[in-house]
C-alpha cells in the first residue's frame, strides 16, 4: 500500500476538521447522548461469533533481526450478525491483526475463537476478502467465485449451485463466463467478495476491500456491501483508514493505536438500519466521524505515530 | 449487447497486405537473383546452386526414397529426444523452482551443465553410445531439456504471491495451491520452453549427424557437400529450416490458444 495514498486520506479528514469541529461544539463528544430512533439493532443476547482474548502478535523485525510487537493485548468479542470495523493509522497492525484471524499469521500470546473454537491456522468458518482482488486470471468469473469452495474439495458443479445465490444477490449472473481481465476493478472486487460470501463462513473478514478503487466506484460499492450486509446479515470484520467508511458500514468501530496496535475505544455506531449513503450527510454521522478521527489524531500526537 | 463494434477500418487491412507484399517480394527478388547468379554464368552454379537446381534436387531425393530414409532417421531422433527432455525437463524446472532446497542443491549442478556446449560431447557420446541414433538422441535431449528447465523454474518464481496468500486463506493444501496456482502459471513458460527446446533440438540433431553417423538429414547434408552436391545440399538444409518454422508456429499457436485469458489476442 503506497503511503501517499494513505497520506492523502489523512489528510482529506484533516480538511474536513473544520467542519465537523463547529457540528461538535453544539454537541458532547460522546455518543451514548445521540438519539436512538430505533431498537439497539443488534441486541447483546445474541451468540458470540468472534473473540479475541489478549492478543499479541509479534513479528521479526529483518532489518534489526528484534521481535518487535505489532498487536499488543487486543481484546473483544463480537456477535452474530455484527458488522465492526478495526481503523486506524497506517502500518498500526490492524491488518496484521486481521491476519492472524485469518490464520495467516501465528500469535504468541492470546486466543482467537470462531464460535467458540480456537483458531489455529486457516479454516472455511472464516473467509477473507483482500485489498487487491486477487483473481484467477486464468479461471472465469464463475470458476473463481466457487474457487474457495473447490478448495475445501467441492466438486465444480455443486460448488456453482452453492455459489448461484451470491453470484445473483452481488449481480454478478451474465458475468460467470467473462475472464477477470475483461472486469473493470469494482466487477473484479466484487467477484472477490462473492468468492468469500460463496464459502459461508461464520466470519467474513475485509481487508481495506475498497481502498484500491477510485473514489467514485469506493463509494458505490460501500453502498452495495451496507445493502448485501443488511440484507444477509453476516457477522463481519473490516479493516480500514477510512473513517466514514467505517461508520457508515458498522454497528461497532474499534480504534486502534499506533503500533503497538492495542484498542483506544470501541464506538458503538447507532444509526439506525436500513441506512443508506445520504446519512453521510446528516449531523450524527459526521460527529461520530470527527469523534473517532480525535481519537486517532490525540493518539498519534501523543505517541509520534505519524 | 448494443456495443458498438467498430470495423475493422479498411486502412488498417490495406496496410496488412501492403506488408505482406512488401516481405514477400524481398524473398522473391531474392530468388530470382540467386537464379541469375548461375544461368548468366556470373559464378559457377556448382559452388552457388541456383533454385531451380535446389528444387529439382528435391524432387529427385523425393522420388528415389532417399529423403523420407533420412527423414524418418532424424525424426526419430528429434522426437525422441525432444520428448525426453519434456518428460525429464518439466519435473525437473518445477521441482527446482517450487522446492528452495532442491534448487539450492542442484541449481548449481544445471547451470554448470548448460553452460558446458553439449555438442562438444559428441565424441564422448559417440564412444559410449555408438555412431547409430542413440547418441543423437541423447544430444537432442541434452540441447532440448536446459530451455525447458529454466523456464519452468522461472516460471515458479513469478507466482502471484498474492494468489497464494488468497488460496491459503481458503486454507488451501501446498498441493492445491501447486495445482491451482503454480501450473497455471507455468503454462505460457512451458511454451517458450517447448518453442526453445524444439530449435536447439533440431539443431542437435543436424550437428550430431554432421559430426558422425551414416544417415539422417545432418549426414545427407554433411556428405553431399563432401561430393560438392551444393543443390542436395541446400535440399537438405531447406528442409530443416522448413521443419523448424513449422515447429515454432505450432507451438506458438497452441501459446496463443493456452494464453487467451490474458485478453491482448482474445479470442472468444
Amino acid at each position: 500500500m503506497p503511503s501517499s495514498n494513505v497520506d492523502k486520506n489523512i489528510k482529506s479528514s484533516r480538511v474536513a476538521t473544520p467542519v465537523v469541529r463547529i457540528n461538535s461544539a453544539e454537541r458532547p463528544a460522546s455518543v451514548v447522548t445521540l438519539p436512538v430512533t430505533a431498537p439497539a439493532p443488534k441486541p447483546a443476547d445474541r451468540e458470540i461469533k468472534l473473540s479475541v482474548k489478549d492478543l499479541v502478535i509479534g513479528y521479526l523485525d529483518k532489518k534489526s533481526g528484534h521481535t518487535a510487537v505489532a498487536v499488543d493485548r487486543v481484546k473483544f468479542d463480537i456477535r452474530e450478525g455484527e458488522f465492526v470495523t478495526i481503523v486506524g493509522l497506517s502500518g498500526c497492525g490492524k491488518s496484521t491483526f486481521l491476519n492472524a484471524i485469518a490464520g495467516l499469521v501465528q500469535h504468541q500470546h492470546g486466543e482467537i475463537r470462531v464460535s467458540g473454537k480456537v483458531v489455529s491456522g486457516p479454516g472455511t468458518d472464516r473467509a477473507m476478502v483482500f485489498q487487491k482482488a486477487s483473481l484467477l486470471p486464468w479461471r472465469r468469473v464463475g470458476r473463481n467465485i466457487t474457487y474457495g469452495l473447490e478448495l475445501s474439495g467441492m466438486k465444480p458443479d455443486e460448488a456453482r449451485e452453492k455459489a448461484s445465490y451470491y453470484v445473483n444477490l452481488i449481480r454478478l449472473n451474465g458475468f460467470e463466463h467473462h475472464y477477470p481481465h475483461q472486469l473493470s476493478g469494482g466487477m473484479q472486487q466484487r467477484v472477490n467478495l462473492a468468492r468469500a460470501l460463496a464459502c459461508d463462513p461464520e466470519v467474513l473478514l475485509l481487508d481495506e476491500p475498497f481502498a484500491a478503487l477510485d473514489a467514485i466506484t469506493r463509494e458505490l460499492m460501500q453502498q452495495e456491501l451496507l445493502e448485501l450486509c443488511e440484507k444477509v446479515g453476516k457477522t463481519v470484520l473490516m479493516v480500514t483508514h477510512q473513517i466514514d467508511e467505517a461508520v457508515l458500514l458498522s454497528d461497532r468501530v474499534i480504534v486502534f493505536s499506533a503500533r503497538p496496535a492495542h484498542v483506544l475505544a470501541d464506538v458503538r455506531i447507532p444509526i439506525p438500519r436500513p441506512r443508506r449513503g445520504e446519512i453521510k450527510e446528516t449531523e450524527e454521522f459526521r460527529g461520530l466521524v470527527h469523534q473517532i478521527w480525535s481519537i486517532i489524531e490525540g493518539n498519534a500526537n501523543v505517541g509520534g505515530g505519524i | 449487447m448494443s456495443l458498438t463494434v467498430i470495423p475493422k477500418s479498411s486502412a488498417a487491412q490495406r496496410e496488412k497486405i501492403v506488408n505482406f507484399l512488401l516481405g514477400a517480394s524481398v524473398i522473391v527478388a531474392f530468388l530470382v537473383a540467386w537464379e541469375l547468379v548461375g544461368s548468366l554464368a556470373l559464378v559457377n552454379p556448382l559452388f552457388t546452386s541456383a533454385p531451380s537446381r535446389v528444387l529439382k534436387a528435391g524432387l529427385i531425393l523425393i522420388q528415389d526414397g532417399t529423403l523420407f530414409q533420412h527423414l524418418a532417421v532424424s525424426g526419430t531422433e528429434f522426437l525422441l529426444g525432444y520428448g525426453a527432455a519434456i518428460v525429464v525437463g518439466f519435473p525437473v524446472g518445477i521441482m527446482l523452482g517450487w522446492f528452495k532446497g532442491i534448487n539450492a542443491s542442484f541449481g548449481p549442478f544445471i547451470a554448470a551443465m548448460q553452460a558446458t556446449p553439449r555438442i562438444a560431447l559428441m565424441p564422448l557420446f559417440i564412444i559410449w553410445f555408438g555412431l547409430g541414433i542413440t547418441s543423437k538422441i541423447v544430444v537432442v535431449a541434452l540441447s532440448a531439456i536446459f530451455p525447458l528447465i529454466v523456464n519452468l523454474q522461472v516460471a515458479m518464481s513469478t507466482i502471484d504471491a498474492d494468489l497464494v496468500r488468497v488460496a491459503r486463506s481458503y486454507g488451501a493444501t501446498r498441493w492445491q495451491i501447486f495445482r491451482s496456482v503454480a501450473l497455471p502459471t507455468s503454462v505460457p513458460f512451458l511454451i517458450t520452453g517447448l518453442r526453445l527446446a524444439a530449435g536447439r533440438g533440431l539443431l542437435g540433431v543436424i550437428v550430431a549427424e554432421v559430426f558422425g553417423g551414416s544417415q539422417g538429414i545432418g549426414y545427407m547434408i554433411q556428405y553431399a557437400g563432401a561430393t560438392f552436391q551444393t543443390d542436395k545440399v541446400f535440399a537438405g538444409v531447406l528442409l530443416v529450416a522448413a521443419t523448424g518454422i513449422t515447429l515454432d508456429f505450432t507451438l506458438e499457436r497452441l501459446g496463443r490458444h493456452y494464453d487467451r485469458w490474458r485478453g491482448e489476442s482474445a479470442v472468444h
